[in-house]
């Protein structure tokens, strides 16, 4: 799983009959402390995830063992939203 | 999942028979923050009916074969969606009707 920032959103209208529902964010790889790295991906959001959050992402076949995204064609999903990251007993990130 | 953009089409005419009757587009990789080009390629399979020129959203590995047009053939590249918006920071940077 890879933390990131939500930065955008990618609207599609035309999508393949399995992708219908879908809702696409552009997110950007970014270091436990919240600096983003200029990496941007887009992933599923299955969470309810707003621009700037931080959120975690499952990429690869495991992006497909949630509930709704089985069987949907995806290679990344958000899978939750952090709300603290704590590095060697000391909170880098807090919500 | 990545942005491309179609520049072309690949023919082939002698293939897999599970392959028969798809479409084959050479899509050109777009770096999703910039929209810019990535200087790679790639060959995909067509699952929404893409058009040369227009920016879509494609799947790889064994996602690209859960639509379907794909289901249980030969292929690692698959289009899911044509995009037409992409929003970063409150920016559009890629709009479908006026590109």
């Amino acid at each position: 799983m890879l933390l990131a920032k939500v930065v955008g959103t990618v609207t599609c209208s035309l999508k393949s009959d399995n992708a219908h529902g879908s809702i696409y964010l552009l997110v950007d790889m970014c270091d436990p402390a919240g600096k983003v790295t200029g990496n941007v991906q887009i992933a599923l959001d299955m969470v309810g995830a707003g621009r700037g959050e931080m959120v975690m992402i499952c990429t690869g076949s495991a992006a497909r063992q949630t509930r709704m995204s089985k069987k949907m064609p995806v290679n990344a999903v958000i899978a939750g939203i952090v709300d603290m990251i704590d590095e060697n007993d000391k909170i880098v990130y807090r919500k | 999942m990545d942005l491309a953009r179609v520049v072309g089409t690949v023919v082939s005419s002698h293939k897999s028979p599970k392959l028969d009757g798809k479409k084959f587009l050479l899509l050109e990789k777009l770096d999703a923050g910039t929209m810019k080009s990535k200087k790679d390629y790639v060959v995909s399979m067509d699952a929404v009916g893409a058009n040369k020129g227009e920016v879509v959203f494609y799947v790889t590995g064994s996602s690209a074969r859960l639509t379907s047009a794909t289901e249980g053939r030969p292929t690692d590249a698959t289009i899911v969606a044509i995009v037409d918006n992409v929003e970063k920071d409150g920016n559009f940077i890629y709009n479908s009707n006026q590109s």
